[in-house]
């Protein structure tokens, strides 16, 4: 027998053993990747909360593990290698750039169950799991419709992904819905994360008219800019973003990960997890809608109330026809609704939105 | 495309407020590398800066004295530095990123009770009449103290060190610590005192982030601009009037394409995204193509005894 032979045996053995002592802690050890700071006040927070949802549900039989700032893309999947190393049975990756890094370890570490938001590419051991921004994106187009006074939004997009552009054409869409009028200003800042950067582009587009600013970044520096340039309204992303309310922030979109973690969790606890595709919105409580402030008129916080209700209940979808393209070309008929293929391949304008995604 | 919705008056008076915090930070790095001392822990004095700026400026209600705070507080975090490095001859780069990442990590502790508070506003200058002149006034006379505090700032190095007999001799600690010491200077001594310049003017930059350019105080809020002004000195040659036009470009650059993209601008967003990068590279790379002008003992440890 070979040294190296001997040495892989050897290194086998104590793996076995070292596994057979990890099943005898009875732990269920659940890792999760953030791309931000837990205390982003926003995307990550969420995230967090629902780490912390599932420790407080399953007490002592769990043990929670969390990386936070990491970089999307090739570094993430040593931040990946080390949780699986480190025993972790089920792993979340909370970003769409780590997509392919959880492909690609999750090849390596068959046993490991591997959770990842808002992506597309599945296998045995990693599904896939988002919730459906795009239904509370329609209420805040409806009300930034209503409410603006230039008629010129601002929105500031982080990258140029189908999540994001799904958002842009659902807010357009009940925009200009209650508002022919109106007209979309859009920035990508290429981060999801950075203070500085997205505040600079919330004053941008106020300087450039904008009386509404929606944001699909990460931090509540778009908020802090709006309250400084004052008669400006908001929406929390990601989290409540309360501490803005009732001006700038008139509402939200709240991310509720913790049901569908504990879920989780608990199926790899009974030995029932299994890879699949979830998409849930308001209905399924995974997209919450923060409380509508003062600073919105009550005739249409009742129109977003019962948007938002018909929503909930299905009979209203915000993909609704008659719509085109931005290019003129038809999408979607009289009466007829996107199906969820078309929804998270999306990358295209509604006719109407100025401008060319970017490549 | 709508050229005409972007105000050239507000475009040049926003990109003064976003380069502020990256002249400190970048102008205190040069000071601490003409000395001859590396130190890439600019990020985690930033942000220990934007921290101790805010919660002071918040406790008080003085805007001037969370500066005040802010700079203390930079100075002190680089003062571990400056023990590390200096004392126990630790290895400068090792040091500085262990330096960003336990100031990223502190700022996070110290902030938790800060986050979703509105710090109070610091008042522009008065400058009277001044104030009031077309174009002119909203550009050049309508900006907070801080800011002017920055322009100031480099203005003074400039002269210390070209002029003054301290600026000699930082100079010449950073060219050849050993000649300077054979001269009867205090390396170590000099060496300390440019990190502590250093730490405390990445304090102020961090805190005009934290008080000023956003103003919040988010987790790792300085999202990096620590390490621009690390590369920014470099390609500056170790030259304040570079760093200056360095961080004008860049920061002009930045709230242009942002302009840009909001005015719908048929250029490809990606090469708007990347133009500040690129572009003041270019330019510093071809300003400073004449020669080397990297201190000497940059990055190398001194001890007496060699």
């Amino acid at each position: 027998m070979k040294l190296s032979t001997l040495l892989t045996s050897a290194a086998l053995a104590l793996g076995v053993a070292s596994g057979a002592y990890a099943d005898a802690h009875e732990k269920t050890k659940v890792g999760f990747v953030f791309v931000g700071p837990v205390g982003d006040g926003g995307w990550t927070y969420e995230h967090n909360q629902g780490r912390l949802a599932v420790e407080k549900e399953f007490g002592d039989a769990v043990e929670t593990v969390f990386v936070e700032n990491v970089a999307e893309g090739p570094d993430s999947e040593r931040v990946m290698t080390q949780m699986a190393l480190d025993g972790a049975d089920l792993i979340f990756t909370t970003s769409f750039g780590y997509m392919d890094p959880t492909i690609n370890i999750a090849a390596k570490f068959p046993d490991v169950k591997f959770e990842h938001a808002t992506g597309y590419k599945r296998a045995d051991n990693v599904s896939t799991y988002s919730a459906r921004f795009y239904e509370g994106r329609a209420i805040q187009g409806h009300i930034a419709g209503k409410m603006t006074k230039s008629n010129i939004i601002g929105y500031i997009g982080s990258f140029p992904i189908p999540e994001v552009i799904r958002g842009i054409n659902s807010a357009y869409i009940h925009a200009k819905k209650v508002n022919p009028d109106v007209e979309f200003k859009i920035v990508w800042a290429y981060t999801w994360f950075d203070p500085a950067k997205e505040a600079d582009a919330a004053k941008v587009l106020i300087e450039q008219g904008a009386d509404v600013i929606l944001q699909h970044t990460d931090s509540t520096a778009p908020q802090a800019a709006a309250q400084e340039a004052g008669n400006v309204i908001t929406f929390g992303q990601a989290s409540d973003m309360a501490q803005y309310a009732p001006s700038p922030r008139v509402s939200s979109i709240i991310d509720n990960w913790a049901p569908y973690y504990i879920a989780r969790t608990k199926a790899v606890m009974d030995g029932t997890w299994e890879s699949k595709d979830t998409w849930d919105g308001i209905g399924a409580g995974m997209v919450g809608i923060g409380e509508i402030s003062d600073a919105v008129p009550a005739d249409v916080k009742e129109e977003a109330l019962a948007l938002k209700a018909s929503i909930a209940d299905g009979s209203y979808h915000p993909f609704t026809g008659p719509l085109k393209k931005q290019d003129g070309s038809d999408f979607l008929a009289e009466g007829a609704t996107a199906d969820d293929g078309t929804l998270a391949g999306m990358n295209f304008y509604v006719e109407g939105i100025k401008g060319d995604i970017p490549k | 495309m709508d050229l005409s919705a972007i105000n050239p008056v507000l475009f040049v008076a926003g990109f003064l407020v976003a380069a502020t915090p990256l002249i400190f930070a970048a102008l205190g790095e040069l000071v601490v590398e003409r000395s001859g001392v590396l130190n890439l822990g600019v990020e985690g004095m930033m942000i220990i800066g934007a921290i101790c700026g805010f919660a002071a400026a918040v406790e008080t209600g003085s805007p001037l004295l969370g500066f005040f705070a802010a700079a203390v507080g930079g100075a002190v975090l680089s003062l571990l530095f400056a023990f590390l490095t200096q004392i126990t001859l630790a290895n400068q780069v090792a040091s500085g990123l262990a330096l960003t990442l336990f100031g990223l990590g502190f700022s996070a502790l110290l902030g938790q009770r800060y986050v979703g508070i509105k710090p109070p506003r610091l008042p522009e200058v008065n400058f009277g009449p001044l104030h009031d002149i077309p174009v002119l006034g909203p550009v050049l006379f309508s900006h907070d103290i801080i800011l002017y505090l920055g322009l100031a700032l480099v203005v003074a190095v400039w002269a210390g060190l070209k002029f003054t007999r301290a600026g000699l001799v930082l100079r010449a600690v950073g060219e050849s610590h050993d000649a300077a010491h054979a001269l009867g200077y205090k390396v170590v001594r000099i060496r300390t005192l440019a990190i502590m310049f250093g730490g405390a003017c990445a304090g102020l930059g961090g805190a005009y982030i934290s008080l000023i350019r956003v103003p919040q105080w988010t987790e790792g809020m300085t999202a990096g601009v620590g390490w621009i002004a690390l590369a920014l000195v470099v390609f500056a040659s170790w030259k304040p009037w570079r760093l200056l036009l360095g961080a004008y470009l860049f920061g002009g650059i930045t709230q242009l394409q942002l302009n840009l993209q909001g005015a719908g601008v048929a250029i490809p967003v990606e090469y708007l995204a990347m133009s500040p990068y690129v572009i003041t590279i270019l330019v510093l790379v071809v300003l400073s193509a004449d020669k080397n002008a990297a201190p000497a003992s940059l990055g190398r440890t001194f001890h007496a005894s060699n």
